[in-house]
């Protein structure tokens, strides 16, 4: 058994895990938090997604051990209160979920995008860098409207490149 | 996934210790190849040995004519690096041609090189550039490190601690890629200092990486992509599966060769 302790949504956590105990399983069994889920367990589906350190990771792919002394942020810290993150906002103005099975990680792996794509988005950007992320509704176009919508509230409308 | 035990070191020493006293350890860098063979049972490390915060493995620099990269360094941080942007741009595309976005932010460079699978894309430059593989032992050739498929020059326990490539006049790489894996089905490295050329081409290869040293020859003597009309790649030395035929990835590894001798200079990523 290891011990950890990370911050998780900015809440400090620590817990004795088993060595080989993945960060997507510490948080959906473990703490009891499902918001994050997992899809195809095989690193290819995106739906694990969160941020470490502010980077995004497909944590079904991190033992929750390599987290140990990291700051976790899961799609549960995203909202304020009962104010939603203008990512989840944009999802749910343009509909950009069918199932929703896809959408935590979809989510995570926008707000990533928003805050570290060095340059202009545009939606061909946009997909190629949410190409780790499958939604098997298909249903991209609005996904990557809503992204490109959230964008564009969150770093103001010079953040997207003129069409 | 079978129990193992997780170990955090700090020192290449300590690792290397930590190595020798364990039955059948292995070293865990980024995991993204490491840590799904073992969810399917193909690696059952008794041990793992973390080696992702080592300070001594990380850092960029350029000196000398060389670009040292710390073999922890993440696919993302090369990609992003202003420096190997300035001085192997095509180094750094290649870098962001990885897996995708999740994936890059875990995987390292060393891990890559280590792991040498037949159609990774880290192989191809360190061979094509003709870097030198820096452990915690020796400094390897990159002509004397990739042995076969999956297979390296080195010993057990070994660490891969710094990649050191020369900087070439230019290089360029072109990738065909899984559009499920993401991994090439041909990609081709090439390099050019003085009047010397090196092509190395990964994911088409029965024995993995290779120098086209037929295409070398010609380039040296005349380097056009043109110049690559009436050239061969023999099939016989390809790898034949779903997605694609030795045939197949001989005439695409050609293409590729084609293609990165026109993005000389450039950090073209494949996405």
């Amino acid at each position: 058994m290891a011990f950890v302790s990370m911050t998780i949504n900015g809440t400090p956590v620590s817990r004795e895990v088993e060595d080989h105990q993945f960060l997507a399983y510490f948080l959906r069994e473990t703490l009891g938090m499902t918001g994050t889920h997992v899809g195809c367990d095989t690193t290819q589906c995106g739906c694990c997604v969160v941020r470490l350190d502010g980077v995004s990771v497909k944590s079904c792919t991190v033992l929750a051990a390599q987290a140990d002394g990291c700051a976790v942020t899961t799609v549960e810290g995203l909202a304020t209160g009962e104010v939603l993150h203008p990512v989840q906002r944009a999802f749910q103005t343009h509909h950009a979920l069918q199932c929703g099975f896809c959408t935590p990680g979809m989510i995570m792996a926008a707000v990533d995008l928003i805050d570290r794509h060095p340059g202009a988005l545009t939606p061909e950007i946009v997909r190629e860098e949410m190409e780790g992320n499958l939604c098997r509704c298909t249903g991209y176009h609005n996904i990557v409207k809503a992204i490109l919508a959230a964008a564009e509230e969150i770093r103001g409308p010079s953040s997207l490149a003129a069409e | 996934m079978h129990p193992t035990r997780y170990h955090r070191v700090a020192t290449v020493a300590e690792a290397a210790r930590l190595f020798a006293g364990q039955e059948d350890a292995s070293y865990l860098s980024g995991g993204h190849t490491l840590l799904p063979t073992m969810k399917l049972g193909l690696r059952q490390p008794s041990d793992l040995i973390d080696l992702g915060r080592i300070e001594e493995m990380r850092g960029i620099e350029a000196a000398d004519g060389i670009l040292s990269i710390g073999a922890a360094t993440r696919h993302a941080e090369t990609a992003a690096s202003p420096l190997v942007r300035q001085h192997i741009p095509a180094l750094a595309g290649l870098a962001g041609s990885i897996g995708d976005r999740h994936v890059r932010h875990r995987g390292t460079m060393g891990g890559s090189v280590a792991n040498n699978d037949p159609a990774a894309d880290y192989p191809a430059a360190v061979l094509g550039l003709g870097a030198t593989v820096v452990t915690d032992r020796r400094r390897i050739a990159a002509d004397d490190f990739f042995v076969g498929l999956y297979e390296t020059a080195l010993e057990p326990g070994e660490i891969i601690t710094r990649i050191a490539y020369p900087i070439p006049e230019s290089a360029g790489y072109a990738k065909f890629r899984s559009p499920a894996s993401r991994f090439a089905i041909a990609a081709s490295f090439v390099a050019r200092t003085g009047g010397v050329v090196r092509v190395a081409v990964t994911g088409a290869g029965s024995a993995g990486v290779f120098r086209a040293r037929e295409l070398e020859d010609v380039l040296s003597r005349d380097f056009r992509s043109e110049a690559l009309a009436s050239c061969r790649i023999d099939p016989e030395q390809m790898l034949g599966d779903l997605n694609g035929t030795p045939e197949y990835r001989a005439n695409l590894a050609l293409v590729m060769t084609r293609r990165a001798v026109d993005a000389m200079g450039e950090a073209r990523s494949y996405k």
